[in-house]
């Protein structure tokens, strides 16, 4: 997941969302771990555009 | 502090400080954690509250946390139709514009009066588990881990809920059931200071755009969108941002911040207990679905779980068959609502701009003199038989 960090509110909107429970928040950053199946349902949740799908490795 | 208390509350909103607050008034021990550094900041609420759900439990409303008293609401449908409720159809439902974040304070200043014990920047990262019982909570309290026995721990942990996850208790939400939410606190507006007004239909697919006064020349404006009605990254913002360009009375108008959110618009969670943890607020998903409105459901699984934890602790047994009367206090107050509210934003997800246009217009007619989901229906049914043939058994 790429997260644009300038565009994050730290809202944690995509993380209450995630059905995987594979988005972490703190203070400062998002983290993505490895359970997230690339659903895209944070993607589209996030209020201001912040997060992207990376294209499969 | 202790490293072992009867009740551990994660989350200092306003379910959270009600849970505390009653259970150590009931004499329980109680710790309540908050991860961020500051309770009720930063506010990520459009802050409406009705008066009559503060009397229900025992919250005397505060100056100190008022920004605003109002008269009642407007819903203004697609072309501009308008609902007005004022105070007295609403049956005092409608009435103020908070400080949240001196509301959140002040509810956790009540808990800790009651004998709570709170801990800021501390945050919840895992359960201690025996088997299936929950026994505590593991904490990192400014960057240190320690563990934390309880007999109860307490998941107020809001939309993000994780307490409840790491249970094992189901809180995934369907995308149906999710609304995407952006607000700015916009100043320098010629707004209806006196109102809080509601817009529906396509400026905010599946949601509404709110405007909340908190003074003659401020309002939290802000926009609820579903995420099933959502088809590009960063949408709802830009929602929110067109409908500001186009209203003249708010073109003009400066953020003095912005917020973003979730807001969960679905059924309460199946099981909010399990032994040794129960789950409160947004947490337990008892926002409703038709307003998005959180605060007093909260606020009302916060006391009753308190109340029990009380009764719990004096008996010193946490097990889910002591907890169970907390389950049925709140499922027999809230449920019924809870799940026809949700019904009812099934429908109306579903309905066109110029129904809703039709049906704004047959309220704004009726004279409706007493605001209820029953007479709205009534009204309704008149002119409009096929929008409320699902709701047939409630009139």
């Amino acid at each position: 997941m790429i997260v644009t960090v300038e565009k994050c509110m730290h809202c944690g909107a995509c993380v209450g969302t995630c059905p995987e429970n594979a988005i972490y928040l703190n203070d400062v950053v998002l983290e993505f771990n490895s359970d997230c199946n690339r659903c895209g349902r944070c993607v589209r949740m996030c209020p201001v555009g912040a997060l992207e799908l990376e294209a499969k490795a | 502090m202790k490293n072992e208390y009867d009740v551990v509350v994660v989350g200092a909103g306003p379910a959270g400080s009600m849970a505390a607050k009653h259970a150590a008034l009931n004499g329980a021990s109680v710790l309540m954690i908050e991860k961020r550094q500051e309770i009720g900041s930063p506010v990520r609420c459009g802050e409406g509250l009705s008066r009559a759900s503060m009397d229900e439990v025992g919250i005397t409303p505060d100056r100190k946390w008022i920004a605003t008293d109002v008269d009642g609401a407007i819903i203004v449908s697609p072309s501009g139709n308008k609902f007005v409720i004022n105070e007295k159809q609403a049956g005092n439902e409608v009435g103020m514009v908070l400080e949240r974040d001196m509301f959140d304070k002040a509810l956790a200043a009540d808990a800790a009066k009651a004998g709570a014990e709170i801990m800021v920047k501390t945050e919840a990262v895992g359960l201690i588990k025996e088997g299936d019982t929950i026994k505590g909570v593991k904490i990192l309290s400014y960057g240190k881990p320690m563990d934390i026995s309880a007999g109860c721990v307490v998941g107020a942990d809001g939309y993000e809920s994780q307490v409840g996850r790491w249970a094992g208790i189901d809180t995934t939400l369907k995308p149906s059931d999710i609304t995407s939410c952006f607000q700015y606190r916009l100043t320098n507006i010629k707004h209806n200071y006196r109102y809080c007004e509601f817009i529906i239909g396509s400026a905010a697919p599946g949601g509404y755009i709110w405007i909340f006064p908190k003074d003659e020349h401020t309002a939290n404006v802000g926009i609820g969108v579903l995420l099933t009605k959502l088809k590009k990254p960063g949408q709802v913002k830009e929602y929110l941002d067109r409908f500001i360009q186009k209203d003249e009375r708010l073109r003009n108008g400066q953020p003095l911040d912005a917020v973003s959110g979730a807001v969960s618009v679905s059924p309460p969670v199946e099981r909010t207990i399990m032994d040794g943890l129960l789950l409160v607020g947004d947490a337990a998903r008892v926002i409703d679905s038709i307003t998005g409105g959180g605060i007093a459901n909260g606020c009302i699984t916060g006391m009753y779980a308190g109340n029990v934890l009380g009764n719990a602790a004096q008996a010193g047994d946490f097990s889910s068959a002591v907890l169970e009367e907390y389950e049925k206090l709140w499922r027999d107050k809230l449920e019924d609502k809870l799940w026809r509210n949700w019904m009812a934003k099934e429908k109306l997800i579903t309905l066109s701009d110029k129904t809703l246009d039709e049906v704004i217009q047959t309220l704004s007619e009726s004279g409706i003199d007493k605001l209820s989901v029953h007479n709205i229906l009534k009204v309704v049914r008149d002119k409009h038989p096929d929008l409320v043939r699902e709701f047939e058994e409630m009139i």
